[in-house]
C-alpha cells in the first residue's frame, strides 16, 4: 500500500449540465506530494478539485483514490476536504470546537460519544491553525480568515493522509494566510499529500512541489512550481491583472518603454 | 391543587411534557438548515392525512403521520434537486394540503369543529392511548436528535464537508424531514396543526439569543419547549372559568413571550462582543498622539476596552487609545 499513489485520474472528464467542461484530465499524485491547482477564475480548478473527492461524478475516465475507484471508495478516514468559501456559520449558533470536531465523523460510530483520541484531535487541530484561545467562542463571532482556519482545523481533525483545499486563502488577510501556511507546513512535513486550489499563492508559494495550471477545463502546464506571475501569463488565459509588482520608483533615465501589448497597468 | 387529581389533566400535563421536548429538538436542525417554516409546510400537508383518518375510519394520528412523512420527503427532495424555487414548492404543499384537508373532511360528513381540534389543538381530550403514541413517538425523536447529534449537525452545517467524510447525506436529511413530519404529528393535539412549527421554531429562537454553541442551543431549547407547554397548559388550567382560556394558543403565546424577553439581552449581547471583538493586527507607523488628554483610561474608566495585539485600546468619540510608556512617562497614542 506504501507506493500506492493516492490520486491516479486518467482521461477524466466532467460534464455539468450537458455542457463538457474538464476534458482527458491525466492526473496521478504521488504520497507527500504537495500540488498547487492554478489556473484563472472559470479554468476547471475547482472542478476538478471537486470531482476527485467524488462530489461531481465523472463522465468519462476513471479515477482512484489510494487505488481503489471512487464508486467503491470508503477509506473516508484519509481525506480531508477543505470546501470553497463555505461559511461556516448556519441558523444556529456554533462553537468553533463543535465545528471542528464534525471532522472527527470519519472516524466515530453513530450514537457512540467521543473518546478521549477524539477529542485531543480535536484539540491538536484547534492548536495547529492557532485558535486556541477561541475553541469556546462562537464561530460567527470569528472573522472570515478565522473561520478559514476553523475550517481547516475540522479537515485536519479527521488526521487525513490526503487533504483538498479549496481557495483557502481567498478573502484571507495576509496574518491569516500565514497561520494557515505554518498549519499546512506542518502538514505536509508529516508525509501528508496536499492538493491545494488557488488563484494566488501568496505565503503558500515555497511549500508547493508541483503546479498544474489549469485552462478552459484542460491542463495547460504540470511540472516545477510556477510563481504567482507566471500563472496568470497570458498563455494560460489570463489576461495580466490586478496582480502586479510593486511599482518601483524609477531613479535611471531609460525611457519607460510601454507599447499596446503590455497589458493594462 | 386537585386539577392534578383530575385524569384528563395528567394526560395533558404529560403529552405537553413530551411534546415540548420533541418539537423543539427537531425544530434546532431546521432552524439551522434555515428550513424553519418546514414545520408550517408538513403542519398543512397534515390536515389532509388528519381528514384521511375521518374519511377512511382508521386513527388521525397514523394518517397523518404517513401523509406527513411522504409530504416532508416531497419537500426534501423538490429541496435537493436544487432549484431556487424551493420555497414555492414550500407554499404548494400548504395551500394543497390545507384545501385538500377541509374538503375531505366535508366529504368524510365531518363538521369544521372536528377538524378544529387538529387544527388548534385540543389536549385536554386526549386519550390514554394517544398519550401512549405521544410518549413514544416523542421518545424516538429525541433520541435520534441527540444520539446522532454530531452527524445531523454535521449535515446541517455543511453538506459537501459531510459528504466528503462519507455520510449519506441524502439519508439524513430524508430522517430530519421525517423527524419533523413525526413531531409535527405529535405535536397536533397539544398546540394544533397550524401553530405546531411555532414550537419547534420559537423555543430554538429564545435559545440563540444567549447560546454559542450548538448544543447548548439545543439543550436549552428542548427546556424552553417543555417550560412553554406545561406553563401555557396551567395557565390555561388556572385561568377563571368564566373565560374560555384554550392550552394550545396559550403554550404558543408564553414561548413567543419567552422570546420577547429574551430578545433584547441578545441584541445587547451581540452589541457587546461586536463592540468588543479584537482590531486587526498592527500599529500605525506614523506616531500620533491626542493633543490634550487629561483623562486616564484603565480598567474601570467606562470606555469600551479593546484587544489590539499586545495591548488594550480604550475606545471614546471615534478615537483609539492606546497607552505608550516612555522615559518621560506614559501617553496616549492613536491606533
Amino acid at each position: 500500500m506504501h507506493d500506492v499513489n493516492p490520486i491516479e485520474l486518467t482521461n477524466g472528464s466532467v460534464t455539468i449540465g450537458g455542457r463538457p467542461i474538464l476534458r482527458g484530465i491525466d492526473l496521478a499524485v504521488a504520497p507527500g506530494q504537495f500540488v498547487a491547482l492554478m489556473g484563472a477564475n472559470g479554468s476547471g480548478k475547482s472542478t476538478l478539485v471537486r470531482a476527485l473527492v467524488g462530489l461531481w461524478p465523472l463522465s468519462g475516465g476513471e479515477l482512484r483514490l489510494y487505488g481503489t475507484p471512487i464508486a467503491s471508495y470508503d477509506e473516508w478516514a484519509r481525506v480531508g476536504f477543505v470546501p470553497q468559501r463555505a461559511s461556516a456559520e448556519s441558523g444556529v449558533p456554533a462553537s468553533v470546537w463543535e465545528v471542528v470536531s464534525s471532522g472527527r465523523l470519519t472516524h466515530r460510530r453513530p450514537f457512540r460519544p467521543m473518546s478521549r483520541a477524539d477529542r485531543a484531535a480535536v484539540d491538536r487541530a484547534i492548536e495547529v491553525v492557532g485558535l486556541q484561545g477561541k475553541a469556546r467562542d462562537g464561530i460567527s463571532s470569528l472573522s472570515g480568515g478565522q473561520q478559514q482556519r476553523a475550517l481547516i482545523a475540522r479537515a485536519l481533525a479527521g488526521e487525513p493522509d490526503l487533504f483538498f483545499l479549496d481557495e483557502p486563502t481567498a478573502g484571507v488577510d495576509l496574518p491569516n494566510q500565514q497561520a494557515l501556511a505554518d498549519a499546512l507546513a506542518q502538514l505536509s512535513e508529516h508525509g501528508a499529500t496536499i492538493v491545494l486550489v488557488a488563484h494566488e499563492l501568496g505565503p503558500l508559494a515555497p511549500l508547493v512541489e508541483r503546479s498544474v495550471v489549469m485552462r478552459d477545463g484542460r491542463i495547460a502546464y504540470d511540472g516545477e512550481p510556477l510563481g504567482d506571475h507566471e500563472v496568470h501569463a497570458p498563455q494560460f488565459g489570463e489576461a495580466h491583472g490586478h496582480h502586479h509588482h510593486p511599482s518601483r520608483a524609477q531613479h535611471d533615465h531609460v525611457p519607460h518603454v510601454s507599447a499596446p501589448f503590455d497589458g493594462r497597468h | 391543587m386537585d386539577l392534578f387529581t383530575l385524569a384528563f389533566m395528567q394526560r395533558a400535563l404529560v403529552a405537553a411534557l413530551f411534546t415540548g421536548l420533541a418539537a423543539p429538538a427537531v425544530g434546532t436542525y431546521l432552524v439551522q438548515r434555515r428550513l424553519a417554516l418546514m414545520g408550517d409546510g408538513i403542519g398543512h400537508v397534515a390536515v389532509t392525512g388528519v381528514a384521511l383518518g375521518l374519511l377512511t375510519g382508521l386513527s388521525p394520528t397514523w394518517t397523518a403521520i404517513v401523509v406527513c412523512a411522504v409530504g416532508a420527503v416531497l419537500i426534501e427532495i423538490i429541496r435537493e434537486r436544487g432549484h431556487a424555487n424551493g420555497d414555492v414548492a414550500l407554499a404548494l404543499m400548504f395551500y394543497g394540503g390545507l384545501a385538500g384537508g377541509v374538503l375531505l373532511t366535508g366529504l368524510a360528513g365531518q363538521s369544521a369543529t372536528t377538524l378544529q381540534q387538529y387544527l388548534f389543538g385540543s389536549i385536554t381530550t386526549i386519550s390514554t392511548n394517544d398519550v401512549w403514541v405521544t410518549i413514544a413517538l416523542a421518545v424516538v425523536v429525541v433520541g435520534v436528535c441527540v444520539g446522532l447529534a454530531p452527524q445531523l449537525f454535521a449535515v446541517s452545517q455543511d453538506q459537501e464537508f459531510a459528504r466528503v467524510a462519507g455520510l449519506n447525506v441524502r439519508a439524513y436529511n430524508i430522517m430530519v424531514a421525517v423527524l419533523a413530519a413525526v413531531s409535527v404529528t405529535v405535536a397536533m393535539r397539544t398546540v394544533g396543526l397550524l401553530l405546531v412549527s411555532a414550537l419547534m421554531v420559537v423555543p430554538v429562537a429564545t435559545a440563540q439569543q444567549v447560546t454559542r454553541s450548538f448544543r447548548t442551543t439545543l439543550f436549552a431549547a428542548m427546556a424552553l419547549g417543555i417550560g412553554a407547554s406545561l406553563g401555557g397548559l396551567l395557565l390555561a388550567a388556572y385561568a377563571p372559568a368564566e373565560a374560555s382560556v384554550a392550552p394550545g394558543p396559550t403554550i404558543v403565546l408564553l414561548s413567543l413571550f419567552g422570546f420577547a424577553v429574551t430578545w433584547p439581552l441578545g441584541v445587547w449581547v451581540r452589541r457587546r462582543a461586536r463592540l468588543t471583538a479584537p482590531f486587526a493586527a498592527g500599529v500605525p507607523e506614523a506616531h500620533q498622539t491626542p493633543e490634550t488628554h487629561p483623562h486616564e483610561h484603565g480598567p474601570d474608566c467606562g470606555h469600551v476596552a479593546v484587544e489590539h495585539d499586545d495591548h488594550v485600546d480604550y475606545v471614546h468619540d471615534g478615537h483609539r487609545h492606546a497607552v505608550h510608556v516612555t522615559g518621560e512617562g506614559p501617553h496616549y497614542d492613536e491606533h
